[in-house]
């Protein structure tokens, strides 16, 4: 029991994680029908913005207190990252608009090796550390030496998770500019016909989905401390996986799945082989797509019209 | 073109037709791929006008529609509305001009409400007028307001009608465009229709351009009609006029040729 609710705790940490990445893939793919392969990469860019700033908040302008760092990081991240995603959009994807269904898609393949590649030469190959920022733990419960524990730094992942999600929620809901995004996805000519600026509007869904996956980069750093430039890709095909699942399209279906990968990737590790975990993750990928293509929240292909 | 037999200036025309016509579409030829599905067609619209553009399935009028909205684009020809060259401004742009179109297929955007919906049509007037505008529509379309909370996507075809139209006049347009409202509506509704058309008309100098298949109705209404076959227009005249030419009565009116 204890260590089932250890794993619990510890899977939908990650999966906070996996879901803020996943909404980029969904609502770039509901908005365009394009599978952003860079995404991923884009959100690993975001861990070194965020461990660059981090280092310049904490050591020029000498910043103690971790949590202002924090904010202060976070902001700075999900600005830099938007600004990217907006130019990868930019330059990578938007000229292929019109052209076949699967060239934006090599384009992003092609824009993904390019980001990975960025950061190896920039960075450097090696695992780049940050000095841990939140050690702080609450014991919940001690079972003869066995210690539940609750750290901070998962306390502060999923407390922003919600937070972040509930804004966003209210952004695509019940503002203008979510309309706008949520009409160019149903039917982009219409859209354009009531006064819509649709490329506006992507643009504007590659810098929300950029800005969500830079709060991931920021958790991801903190919470593992350290930032490589191979990171992109496996968190990213986990966070795919997670939009597939809940139903690629569906922005609660990635949130949903995203918990879900999160805490089949924890809970296989704990009670199965942790060498596993990734096949254990990409196993539900290929079950759902060929049993239920639609994934747990997402609409069938067919449509009233 | 050669074919075009203009019939005598109508007397109803225009009541406050000025020299220069609101919306002029000059020659326009539009393809699809390489089909020609206009060959060069020629309309006017003048201010406070109800215009109406008829002819068979497939004669190109939707097509004529969303060439005024740049999708598809004109290849050759010019739109001039307002004494602007429309003919290669971005749709968007073209919306802003307070141009509101109420589409062929009506394009309810299907996973928003019937407020959404409604809300989507205001977006280009800034909401400046949005809660006397919704009045009006729900006045117009008592019908809506009962399904306000429900998806476009479960409207019934006729509850679509309504919405693509109360959509196009949240914009507070200043053209109204319409493709084929009477589609899918019971006659009773068809009429409240374009008695509305011509109230809108009559009270506040709304300009119409009104694309039918049902041609007694439009014809009635209209104060010039053109018809379109196969990408030209081949008559033009008076709607009342047009109603009475032995060639309409046959082909659109009788059951002649569809």
């Amino acid at each position: 029991m204890d260590v089932f609710i250890q794993q619990l705790i510890n899977g939908l940490t990650l999966g906070s994680i996996y879901g803020l990445i996943a909404i980029g893939y969904t609502m770039v793919f509901g908005i365009i029908g394009m599978v952003n392969f860079a995404h991923g990469d884009v959100f690993m860019v975001s861990s070194f913005i965020a461990l660059i700033c981090f280092l310049l908040v904490t050591t020029v302008l000498g910043i103690t207190s971790i949590f202002l760092a924090l904010a202060i990081v976070l902001v700075v991240a999900m600005f830099f990252t938007s600004l990217t995603n907006w130019a990868i959009e930019r330059v990578a994807y938007r000229p292929l608009r019109g052209s076949f269904r699967l060239a934006p898609m090599i384009s992003a393949i092609g824009m993904s090796i390019f980001l990975a590649n960025f950061v190896q030469v920039s960075q450097g190959p090696r695992n780049k550390p940050v000095p841990p920022m939140v050690t702080d733990v609450i014991v919940l419960m001690d079972n003869n030496g066995y210690q539940v524990t609750l750290a901070w730094k998962q306390v502060i992942i999923m407390a922003v998770t919600a937070v972040l999600l509930m804004g966003f929620w209210y952004l695509v809901q019940k503002t203008s500019l979510g309309r706008a995004q949520r009409a160019v996805e149903q039917d982009r000519k219409m859209a354009a016909l009531l006064g819509i600026n649709v490329d506006h509007t992507i643009s504007l869904t590659f810098v929300i989905g950029a800005a969500l996956a830079a709060v991931a980069g920021v958790m991801y750093l903190m919470y593992y401390g350290v930032a490589h430039f191979a990171d992109g890709f496996v968190p990213g095909v986990k966070a795919f996986t997670a939009a597939v699942l809940g139903g690629i399209g569906s922005l609660p279906g990635a949130v949903l799945g995203g918990l879900l990968i999160g805490l089949i990737e924890v809970f296989w590790s704990a009670y199965f082989s942790i060498e596993y975990k990734d096949v254990a993750a990409f196993s539900i990928l290929a079950i759902t797509l060929i049993f239920m293509p639609q994934g747990l929240l997402g609409r069938p292909e067919v449509e009233k019209v | 073109m050669s074919d075009t037999r203009t019939a005598a200036p109508a007397p109803t025309a225009a009541p406050a037709g000025g020299a220069e016509p609101m919306l002029a579409v000059r020659g326009v030829k539009t393809f699809y791929g390489n089909i020609m599905a206009l060959k060069g067609v020629d309309v006017d619209v003048h201010r406070g006008e109800i215009v109406t553009l008829i002819g068979s399935n497939g004669a190109g009028k939707s097509t004529l529609m969303m060439t005024i909205f740049g999708q598809p684009r004109a290849r050759e020809g010019q739109i001039v509305y307002d004494g602007r060259d429309i003919t290669k401004m971005p749709t968007h742009e073209i919306a802003h001009l307070k141009i509101a179109q109420s589409p062929e297929g009506r394009r309810i955007f299907p996973r928003m409400t019937v407020f959404e919906n409604l809300q989507m049509g205001a977006s280009v007037d800034g909401f400046g007028h949005f809660d006397e505008d919704l009045l009006k529509v729900f006045d117009l379309f008592p019908r809506l307001k009962e399904r306000i909370n429900q998806r476009g996507g479960t409207l019934s075809g006729g509850e679509q009608q309504m919405l693509a139209i109360g959509r196009a006049l949240m914009s507070r347009p200043r053209l109204l465009m319409l493709d084929e409202p009477s589609l899918g509506l019971a006659p009773l509704i068809v009429k409240q229709i374009f008695d509305a058309i011509r109230e809108l008309n009559r009270a506040e100098g709304l300009t119409v351009f009104l694309v039918e298949q049902n041609a007694f109705h439009a014809l009635k209404l209209a104060h010039r009609g053109y018809v379109l076959v196969n990408g030209l227009v081949t008559m033009t005249g008076a709607g009342r006029e047009l109603l009475e030419r032995p060639e309409v009565r046959a082909a659109y009116l009788e059951g002649g040729k569809h």
